[in-house]
């Protein structure tokens, strides 16, 4: 299994090969179109991280210590967003996941062009992430 | 025939040439700029008079008996008469400086509404108010035990005023109204809803801060009570902007901070409250800004305004024309007499990931709740992409917009 910081590096390594913000545009995009759409009986309030430009839904099941996200958003930007955080938080040990600093999204230059609103949805979804984990920690106690 | 011979007064690329943000290549790639109604760009004249003030006079005003205090003080007290020749106040007392609309709006909830609204009183606003123009007055209602009422608006963003007089009963005290919506760039019919609250007595403030930079306002004319407006969208700095008050109200008004410059007399058995506008200002203003502000003023005085007003139109109804062709689109806010503000939505696609898409072709819009959550709901919908326009676009802007507007749609509309 890779560890989260292999999986950061690849991203990294894969944001490497474009110069401009609008080719990351365009590749986060289309890696959000790519995101499989979660069920309609997931769309709740209990699931919904609501921001001020855009809303996602959140959920997570767990099996033997690994957790599995489902997730979904109202913009295609955040469903990459969201498919890049799975990427490098799904399949991984609950304490990996709880540790992980992420550091990729800045080393792919995400957050600079974001505006305060955007980056605030970027730290609820991982937080949110977060403490699913945490949460399936206690519950295995 | 005489629009033709405004318009022929009006030198765009000319006038582009005063701002000097208009050149910058965001991304490699000319910007275009439609976020007016967030903040307007500054001409060359006001950044250098920040800078003058900085360089060559910076003292603290009314205050010292040395050159330079004496000529900041003569520089910012300038500043008041300019403005109030801006809206055409009676007398410059009538002008009190406050950081900008906001600050304006909390004042005037603080003390006026704090001295006279009482429990089971109603303050009224209307349902395509800026959060701005409704949160001061809830807190207000909340301290008090009163109530916000609020005036409905209409499909097309329009306020409907049949209900107006049954608004505006015994209960109601105050009425607090945008002149122009920020979101939906409806101008409000605001001197009929000034005439018929003062046929009852009911004082009015005009949220003026959409509205300044676009039609020559007369608060006269309006008859309003108070009118408050930023800077920082009229061309000018940020941090600053003003409260127009009729002075029989700003005199019976208690104050609002309390400190230096706003006193006449300090004992620590008590204090006396120093005239308008002073008594409102307290401690050392925002001088700097101040004296920006007077020089944005000056430059609106320079060139022809009813030229400039009439490039915003043919900008909003070029624009709105080329929207209309593009069948995914819907625009939000179609009131019959609209500012140069278009908030639309397209049908499949996520406002912020169209506004980003634009981002990278280095248009600049806004998107989102544009600080209106209400109307935003009223509509049904989680928020808009916004363009706003100022004399200084053109048409070959527009041109371009839609162009990757289009481009946007190909891409996230599927």
């Amino acid at each position: 299994m890779r560890t989260i910081a292999e999986i950061e590096n690849e991203i990294i390594d894969d944001f490497a090969l474009f110069d401009t913000w609008e080719e990351k545009y365009q590749y986060i995009i289309e890696i959000g179109q790519k995101l499989k759409p979660l069920a309609a009986e997931f769309k709740t309030d209990d699931n919904k991280i609501k921001g001020c430009q855009s809303s996602v839904w959140l959920t997570a099941s767990e099996n033997n210590g690994i957790i599995e996200f489902s997730a979904d958003s109202d913009s295609v930007f955040v469903k990459g967003e969201i498919a890049l955080l799975m990427e490098v938080l799904s399949n991984q040990s609950l304490e990996a996941i709880v540790n992980a600093e992420l550091g990729f999204i800045d080393q792919i230059g995400l957050r600079s062009h974001m505006a305060q609103t955007r980056a605030n949805g970027l730290a609820a979804m991982i937080k949110q992430m977060k403490l699913y984990a945490v949460g399936f920690q206690h519950k295995n106690v | 025939m005489e629009l033709t011979s405004v318009k022929s007064t009006f030198d765009v690329t000319a006038i582009r040439k005063d701002f000097p943000v208009l050149s910058e290549m965001p991304y490699g790639k000319p910007l275009v700029y439609f976020d007016n109604a967030a903040t307007s760009q500054k001409p060359q004249v006001v950044i250098d008079a920040l800078v003058n003030y900085y360089m060559h006079y910076n003292a603290n005003v009314h205050r010292g008996v040395h050159f330079l205090s004496q000529k900041a003080s003569d520089a910012f007290d300038a500043v008041r008469e300019k403005v109030r020749g801006f809206v055409n106040a009676s007398t410059e007392r009538e002008i009190i400086f406050v950081r900008g609309t906001t600050e304006g709006v909390n004042l005037v909830a603080a003390t006026y509404g704090r001295k006279n609204i009482q429990q089971g009183d109603t303050i009224l606003v209307s349902a395509m108010e800026h959060h701005s123009n409704i949160v001061p007055w809830q807190m207000l209602c909340e301290e008090k035990g009163a109530r916000l009422n609020v005036i409905p608006m209409n499909e097309n963003g329009e306020l409907v005023l049949d209900s107006l007089e049954a608004l505006l009963n015994d209960n109601c005290k105050f009425v607090a109204v945008s002149h122009t919506a920020n979101s939906l760039g409806t101008i409000n019919p605001i001197k009929e809803i000034i005439a018929k609250a003062h046929s009852k007595n009911i004082p009015v403030l005009v949220d003026g801060a959409q509205a300044v930079a676009h039609d020559e306002v007369d608060v006269q004319d309006l008859d309003c009570d108070f009118f408050v407006f930023s800077a920082h969208k009229m061309l000018g700095p940020t941090g600053i902007g003003a409260i127009y008050g009729k002075v029989s109200l700003l005199e019976e008004m208690p104050p609002y901070h309390g400190g230096g410059e706003m006193i006449k007399s300090v004992s620590f058995k008590g204090t006396t409250w120093n005239e308008v506008p002073y008594k409102f200002e307290a401690g050392t203003p925002n001088i700097a800004d101040v004296i920006a502000m007077g020089a944005a003023i000056d430059y609106w005085n320079s060139f022809d305004r009813a030229a400039a007003h009439q490039q915003e139109i043919d900008l909003l109804n070029y624009c709105t024309s080329q929207l209309a062709d593009i069948p995914s689109v819907r625009i939000i806010g179609t009131a019959k007499n609209k500012a140069a503000v278009i908030s639309f939505i397209v049908d499949k696609a996520n406002a912020m990931d169209v506004g980003m898409f634009l981002d990278t072709k280095g248009i600049a819009v806004r998107t989102g709740q544009h600080c209106a959550e209400p109307v935003m709901d009223w509509f049904g919908i989680p928020g808009t992409i916004r363009a706003s326009f100022m004399f200084y676009n053109t048409i070959e802007e527009v041109d371009y917009f839609i162009e990757q507007l289009k481009k946007a749609i190909q891409l996230l509309a599927v």
